[in-house]
């Protein structure tokens, strides 16, 4: 009984007070970005481990992930509001992954558009009570379905939205990271939001596709621009230089894996064995790893 | 609310010994689950009929490796009958009821199954005599991005029915040789949070694998929602001569991804492969 007391009391509770605005950075004008820390999440952090941010138009704002919990939202929000007058019309959601939608709960307004990839629905939908047990058992956040919400819009391949005197440019990517990537583009700024297609410091994370990332990579890679904005990771001037290092690990993970399929190795060998010369190079390898082996693993035992 | 003032009590909760939580486990062992499969019976905890491996922590908890291995040898007097396998804190607790005959050679069976949460995963051995022995380990679930359900969905679909025998060795002649059934299917676990979407899917999983070799039956299982996406078992057989290993798996529908009692038929699959010592 006492545990359970204890368990009650430690979840983080959603009140509308006056939040502290979320610090963020401008990195080009009008993109604002809050970077993440890198941590697994976790009941210290509850969650809140992403980059975020927003982009100011004359018209609109367009809040880019909400948060790792609806509180972090809330911080956000905050800063939405402290920054500019302009009001927010749009939240993009660019995967389903709870460091970067838990938070949109507290943008949920009259005039606020959800925005999201086509599949990011069923995923939410398939995902999300497990996700809602998780905040509560391992990042000490109190969550309920209301919290979870669904794209007004959906991305089906491409969509522009006009912010007033900015369009930004939202792009629904074949399965990569996850089967529902987004991607936000801001033609003012030549600035291009990948969030978690690109990871710098913090390695990659596998849910979606191997061969497919490594496909939007290479897609990605010939196009220029100015900023790129990463899910996990500083701001990023040097494209394509910066995501030679995920790209490497993701080949390396490729070449490996195959050898080990051919060779007859099963699953629990490969995450013992595939990929460990990369392991000095990345910040949460030990929290990460074996997990991206295992889900490259039973993409590629599939080819033929 | 300051997250500051709630740190003692979260930090007394991630100080609760896994012992506690693996005792709370066997509430539901004793309490459920025993009386659901084995009322009744006695069941002897020991690692000398079976053993199992799984991973400390479930790394992906869609796709955990688990394995079953045999310490007794299959023959026609003795021999492991049937293993079942639970996860006693999944929604759905029954993973498989594996079936064995001496001809299966070694009654081991390894796959990669579904673990929601910290829990203890078990295994339970029948040999031809009725005598029921027991295995467990405990799991502890991962934390993360990742969930209990497969990563690319509509690429398990485009593969539906999809199947592959392979062999992890060379064939040996009246000796258990090993071999890898892979066969493609979403295995949808049903869980859904219907508020969210419109999207309500039913459970949709493989519900029957059955394999013989030369028409003797060598391996069979019921399995469950608690198998990951594109099932893997991997199992031993005995090829005393040329021969041909069959494969049989079918699926089903159930209106709930925990009860299973409205549930429709589904599709059948085969595929064979050619042993060639």
């Amino acid at each position: 009984m006492r545990v359970l007391l204890l368990f009650a009391l430690s979840m983080v509770s959603v009140q509308t007070i006056a939040a502290t605005a979320l610090p963020v950075k401008e990195v080009a004008a009008g993109v604002y970005v809050h970077f993440g820390k890198h941590q697994f999440p976790d009941s210290k952090n509850h969650g809140e481990i992403a980059n975020l941010g927003f982009i100011v138009g004359q018209k609109c704002v367009a809040v880019i992930d909400s948060g790792g919990n609806p509180e972090q939202g809330a911080a956000l929000k905050q800063a939405v509001t402290e920054t500019t007058q302009t009001p927010i019309c749009y939240v993009v959601n660019t995967h389903v992954h709870p460091d970067h939608i838990n938070g949109n709960s507290a943008f949920k307004a009259a005039g606020v558009k959800f925005v999201g990839h086509h599949k990011l629905a069923r995923a939410m939908a398939a995902r999300g009570s497990y996700y809602l047990d998780k905040a509560a058992d391992q990042l000490g956040v109190k969550m309920s379905a209301a919290d979870l919400i669904p794209p007004d819009i959906e991305v089906k391949d491409s969509l522009k939205l006009d912010l007033g005197g900015r369009t930004l440019t939202l792009k629904a990517h074949p399965a990569a990271h996850t089967d529902n990537d987004l991607s936000v583009y801001d033609e003012k700024t030549h600035t291009i939001w990948l969030s978690d297609l690109l990871f710098t410091e913090h390695v990659p994370t596998l849910d979606g596709s191997l061969k497919g990332w490594l496909s939007e990579i290479d897609k990605l890679e010939k196009q220029s621009f100015r900023y790129v904005i990463p899910g996990h990771g500083e701001l990023v001037t040097d494209w394509p230089q910066s995501v030679q290092a995920q790209k490497h690990y993701l080949t390396l993970l490729q070449t490996e894996i195959r050898a080990a399929i051919k060779k007859g190795r099963h699953l629990e060998d490969a995450v013992q064995t595939v990929g460990y010369s990369e392991k000095n190079n990345w910040a949460l390898f030990d929290e990460y790893h074996r997990k991206n082996v295992t889900t490259a693993f039973a993409e590629l035992e599939w080819e033929d | 609310m300051k997250y500051s003032k709630l740190l003692p009590a979260i930090f007394t909760i991630t100080l609760l010994p896994i012992a506690a939580i693996a005792a709370e486990d066997e509430k539901i062992w004793n309490n459920v689950l025993k009386p659901e499969y084995y009322a009744q019976q006695a069941i002897e905890e020991s690692d000398n009929v079976i053993e199992l491996e799984a991973p400390v922590r479930a790394e992906d908890p869609a796709l955990v490796p688990v394995k079953v291995t045999s310490k007794i040898k299959q023959t026609k007097e003795h021999y492991i009958k049937r293993i079942l396998v639970l996860v006693d804190n999944n929604p759905f607790p029954f993973v498989g009821d594996f079936e064995f005959t001496p001809e299966s050679g070694k009654a081991d069976i390894a796959m990669r199954i579904r673990v929601n949460s910290n829990s203890n995963i078990r295994a339970i051995a029948q040999t031809n005599d009725g005598k029921l022995t027991m295995t467990k380990k405990f799991v502890k679930a991962s934390g993360g991005c990742s969930a209990p359900i497969g990563a690319n969905l509509d690429e398990a679909m485009a593969r539906l029915g999809k199947m592959k025998f392979r062999l992890d060795g060379d064939v040996k002649v009246g000796e258990p040789t090993s071999v890898q059934l892979m066969i493609s299917h979403p295995n949808i676990t049903g869980m859904q949070m219907d508020q969210v979407t419109r999207f309500i899917k039913k459970a949709h999983f493989v519900k029957d694998v059955k394999v013989s070799f030369n028409g003797k039956p060598v391996f069979s299982a019921k399995t469950d929602i608690a198998i990951s996406t594109d099932p893997n078992f991997r199992f031993y057989f005995v090829p005393e001569k040329v021969g041909e290993l069959k494969a049989e798996a079918t699926d089903t529908s159930c209106e709930t991804p925990t009860k299973r009692d409205v549930c429709t038929k589904g599709d059948t699959y085969t595929e064979t492969f050619k042993i060639q010592p």
